[in-house]
């Protein structure tokens, strides 16, 4: 009998289920009559929302909608305290020293792309950042784009056919040219969860900046920016059961404070003439026009939820369902997993030597089973272990065991589907 | 059900014995195509008869089993058939696939059997890659 999990809210799975409207919806799927049951397994891509969440989003619309820090009215003081709030919040739920570090984008990457545009600025030819091989497009295209303008070079921390760093090679890679360290803190396609402190601790002992990728790390466990010591720290809203459209870069007094402006406009301005202007205070100064205050109310009832169910329940019950289903398929031969074992952080990462994973995830869909399939944003890591795609599955605490039986039950009913082989 | 009539048996047997592929590693990685929201890529190599007429279309790459199969159905089907009257196809078959014009693949062979991807949207990328590709060699 496999005990019932609770999580620290007093909850089972069962019951968070239940506070997830879309997992009670039934699929239609075309030319099937009877709808299905959805078996989501592509949180990696975007979390599913909580009701606490939809309708904070809701009533704001509702009962508080009014511009931000302008209107002097009872509801614009009140949408400034739902928006404020939220950053508090998130400067709780990461630990930083003060809210003010803590800019709203609209996404990890809008994040990134804040710093490489604002920071990199005052890079030249002469500077380098050094990123990692396993980085989503999203923490390397800023940066090609930002070594196109200023001719800084970009170099890389390989990894392995594990999908691991090799570590060893930072203290050839790291110089007195570095400007910047890049690093994924979760790897979204292995799951490999990086050492970054280790990296954050070299980088500083050449008094270089680190920025943390933090998409795939923040919904599973605890993150504490203060004691990791990074400059940087970026993550999206979406993946961690809030809203889309809202995003967050942290950032160190000290380097925000010398950091120009990302975009112009209003609310990032203390005052504007026609020839100059002089930029608003930390954090406003990099929050330029009239932001996403119904999704920033989202955000702060996502933390709220998360920070009830306590992380150290999530990343138990999560890395749980991935041994599980890594026990239902490591035994079939025609099955590849990536990513390192016992080791993965709520994705796990296959291929099929018989089925291309487009066909495996369509086939996996008839059956309203919801997976990922492809380069997964991340093609130079995918080129490096010569692999062009793969099939990713991943976890959430609102997964159950019965649907990991599922899925291994029905990739291995693919292979037979496809008759023994397409390719 | 919809799904069996996107992986039709001729479909299946294209995918798994696919005609004219060859290894291609003589064209260089430059002239590969590739589909932009999964990875899958192919390359193509065009032979001409002397009167301008396609005598044979030779395909390499990664793909899954619609993008391959619609590769090896279109190697057969363009064999011996003049530039402009193989373009005219690759621009009919296009729209089929994307459904926007009023016609069918009733007089195209085996190709018939791609006509199930209409109804997924996203996977008309992978029955049109090879198209895409062949457009491009042919221009």
């Amino acid at each position: 009998m496999v005990r019932e999990w609770i999580f620290a809210n007093g909850k089972s799975v069962g019951e968070i289920r239940e506070e997830f409207p879309i997992l009670q919806n039934k699929l239609n799927l075309s030319g099937n009559n009877s709808p299905v049951d959805l078996v989501y397994l592509d949180t990696a891509a975007t979390a599913q929302k909580p009701f606490q969440v939809i309708e904070a989003g809701d009533r704001y619309y509702r009962e508080q909608n009014s511009n931000v820090h302008r209107a002097l009215h009872t509801l614009g003081e009140e949408a400034t305290a739902v928006y404020e709030n939220s950053r508090q919040k998130v400067a709780s739920f990461i630990n930083a020293e003060n809210s003010h570090e803590i800019v709203f984008t609209r996404n990890t990457t809008e994040s990134i792309n804040l710093l490489a545009s604002s920071l990199g600025s005052i890079f030249g030819p002469g500077d380098e950042v050094l990123l990692t091989e396993m980085e989503h497009h999203s923490n390397l295209v800023p940066w090609q784009l930002l070594s196109q303008r200023t001719g800084c070079k970009l170099k890389f921390i390989p990894i392995n056919s594990d999908g691991e760093l090799e570590l060893d090679e930072i203290d050839n890679l790291l110089t007195e040219k570095t400007a910047l360290v890049g690093v994924v803190h979760i790897s979204n396609i292995f799951g490999t969860i990086n050492n970054i402190k280790h990296i954050i601790d070299k980088a500083h002992s050449f008094d270089v900046p680190v920025l943390i990728d933090g998409a795939q790390s923040t919904p599973h466990m605890a993150i504490d920016v203060q004691e990791l010591d990074c400059d940087f720290f970026a993550f999206s809203s979406h993946k961690l059961y809030g809203p889309m459209g809202m995003g967050v870069l942290y950032g160190k007094e000290k380097y925000l404070d010398k950091m120009p402006p990302y975009m112009g406009g209003g609310d990032m301005i203390r005052s504007v003439k026609l020839t100059g202007s002089t930029w608003n205070d930390l954090p406003w100064k990099f929050e330029a026009g009239t932001p996403n205050v119904g999704g920033a109310a989202g955000l702060g009832a996502a933390l709220d939820y998360i920070s009830k169910l306590g992380f150290e329940y999530i990343s138990d019950y999560e890395n749980m369902l991935s041994e599980y289903a890594g026990s239902l398929l490591s035994e079939n031969n025609k099955i590849k997993l990536y990513g390192p074992v016992g080791h993965r952080a709520g994705v796990f990462s296959f291929t099929h030597k018989d089925i291309h994973p487009h066909d495996m995830a369509q086939f996996l869909d008839s059956f309203g089973i919801a997976v990922r399939a492809g380069h997964h944003c991340a093609q130079p890591a995918m080129r490096k272990l010569k692999v062009s795609s793969m099939t990713r599955a991943s976890l959430s605490f609102y997964n159950t065991r019965s649907e990991i039986e599922f899925l291994a039950e029905k990739i291995i009913a693919a292979g037979e589907y496809f008759n023994n082989g397409i390719r | 059900m919809a799904f069996d009539d996107l992986y039709q048996e001729i479909i299946l047997d294209h995918a798994k014995n696919p005609r004219n592929k060859e290894n291609l590693d003589f064209i260089s990685e430059d002239e590969v195509h590739e589909n932009p929201t999964c990875g899958d890529s192919i390359k193509l190599a065009v032979d001409f008869f002397d009167d301008g007429k396609l005598e044979r279309v030779r395909f390499d790459g990664d793909g899954c089993a619609i993008s391959t199969s619609s590769a090896s159905m279109m190697t057969e089907i363009v064999e011996g058939k003049s530039k402009e009257e193989v373009l005219k196809m690759i621009k009919s078959f296009i729209l089929i696939m994307r459904n926007e014009i009023e016609s069918s693949l009733e007089d195209w062979g085996d190709l018939i059997a791609l006509e199930g991807v209409i109804k997924y949207p996203l996977r008309v990328k992978c029955a049109t890659l090879p198209w895409h590709a062949l457009k491009d060699a042919l221009m």
